[in-house]
């Protein structure tokens, strides 16, 4: 049997997963990372976007998380989170609309704060587009 | 019949007393299972980034986070957690006294104590009490929202920023149970390490990597960490409040019921009394004539 590590995802209302994975996935701040059993301890912020968690059997569980914290022990992954959902509870026509008007508010800005929270929403947005598209490509 | 006529309004009086009780009861039990379902949603964010902290807090960084450093305590701080209401029994007042039981320690050391109050409560009682109150944030309401203590609890931070404060401990009620709840004095900050049984480390002198800078990463991760706390200690609380409140009311509904059987069995003796006497006098006047 390969080796596994023990994973916690929660968010700040809800513990959303927590058990053994062989490896999980996430976008650091300094671009994606996985993570296997014997890792060495990291601690990085996240960006919002998809976190995969392969599960012993093979299979992939597939989770959006909207910016937060990764802590790495040994043994141990823990994922906190703001927000975070199951990538099959996003509703994609509202992640597309959400896009549209993020995009529609930088280009009419009237305020820096305008623009950086315009910003923060684009990227959660596409975010969650991309997580429905490794969603996609899972179940294909 | 002009015997029994305080008797009969003390029991009528007693009775709209108890319908009022025994209405706070039921809004509180149903307000109680919201409230604590909020508490064990936002438990496990709490619970983990405690473990994190608790793992930083034992690592040997290259950066020393301020939060981490022990400093000579001079001044120490306190977040106080109460409820905006009363009529919960003795939920605040064990509290308060198990605050000030602390702080009279501290004070005999010859530290300075200042205080954050959340909730009405704990306000009135401080501003009573004459300490420093730096902070205060009142009207929480049943669903507390992690925004509202952001400041409140900034005012702290800054404060042990500047080093105004040395050391700062939330205080509040733990959840047991509906029946039992226990005031607790929990240390923020600095951090402390937590001692975790199932994972023991023996090997010492070790570090994260850090992605971005330590610094940064840091800074956002224990304000967090605070802020997190010290939302969970709010939400805890407010579920103590409300089974509190439940078993209050449930009492003071069972006592009015015991207070109206008692001035029922005076006022029915007082009634057969006078009806006694009237049959004895009307007896005695026929036989008298």
């Amino acid at each position: 049997m390969a080796m596994t590590l023990h994973c916690d995802i929660v968010s700040a209302e809800q513990s959303i997963f927590s058990g053994r994975a062989e490896m999980l996935i996430a976008a650091g701040a300094a671009g994606d990372l996985g993570i296997m059993p014997g890792h060495t301890p990291l601690l990085t912020e996240l960006k919002p976007g998809p976190v995969r968690v392969v599960l012993q059997d093979g299979k992939e569980e597939i989770f959006y998380v909207s910016s937060g914290f990764l802590e790495v022990q040994p043994n141990v992954v823990t994922v906190l989170a703001d927000s975070a959902d199951r990538a099959e509870n996003l509703d994609e026509a509202a992640a597309q609309e959400a896009q549209r008007e993020a995009e529609r508010a930088m280009k009419d800005q009237k305020s820096d704060l305008d623009y950086a929270r315009a910003t923060v929403e684009l990227a959660e947005a596409a975010a969650q587009l991309r997580t429905l598209q490794q969603l996609r490509k899972k179940t294909q | 019949m002009a015997v029994g006529k305080e008797i009969r309004s003390q029991i009528g009086s007693i009775k709209n007393t108890q319908k009022i009780t025994s209405a706070m009861q039921m809004v509180a039990a149903s307000k109680m299972r919201k409230a604590q379902d909020r508490m064990a949603a936002s438990q496990p964010y709490a619970t983990e980034i405690r473990k994190v902290v608790g793992h930083i807090a034992k690592a040997t960084p290259e950066y020393k986070h301020h939060y981490m450093v022990e400093r000579d305590v001079k001044r120490v701080g306190y977040i106080i957690v109460s409820t905006d209401r009363g009529l919960c029994g003795g939920l605040n007042a064990n509290m308060f006294k198990l605050a000030l039981k602390d702080i009279r320690a501290w004070k005999e050391k010859g530290t300075e104590v200042d205080f954050c109050a959340l909730g009405s409560k704990a306000n009135a009682f401080f501003r009573r009490y004459g300490g420093n109150l730096v902070a205060a944030k009142t009207g929480l309401g049943d669903a507390p929202v992690a925004s509202d203590l952001v400041g409140s609890v900034k005012v702290m931070l800054d404060a042990y920023e500047a080093g105004k404060i040395d050391r700062l401990f939330v205080v509040f009620n733990r959840f047991i149970n509906t029946m039992s709840q226990k005031p607790i004095v929990q240390q923020l900050l600095p951090l402390q390490a937590v001692e975790t049984p199932e994972e023991p480390r023996t090997t010492t002198g070790w570090d994260y990597l850090y992605e971005p800078e330590a610094k940064q990463l840091l800074d956002k991760l224990l304000v967090r960490y605070i802020e997190s706390q010290v939302y969970q200690a709010v939400v805890e609380n407010n579920a103590c409040e409300q089974s509190a409140r439940m078993v209050a009311m449930k009492s003071a509904t069972d006592n009015a019921g015991k207070m109206i059987d008692d001035l029922q069995l005076v006022y029915n003796k007082a009634r057969q009394a006078a009806i006694t006497q009237e049959i004895s006098e009307i007896v005695g006047g026929a036989a008298a004539v």
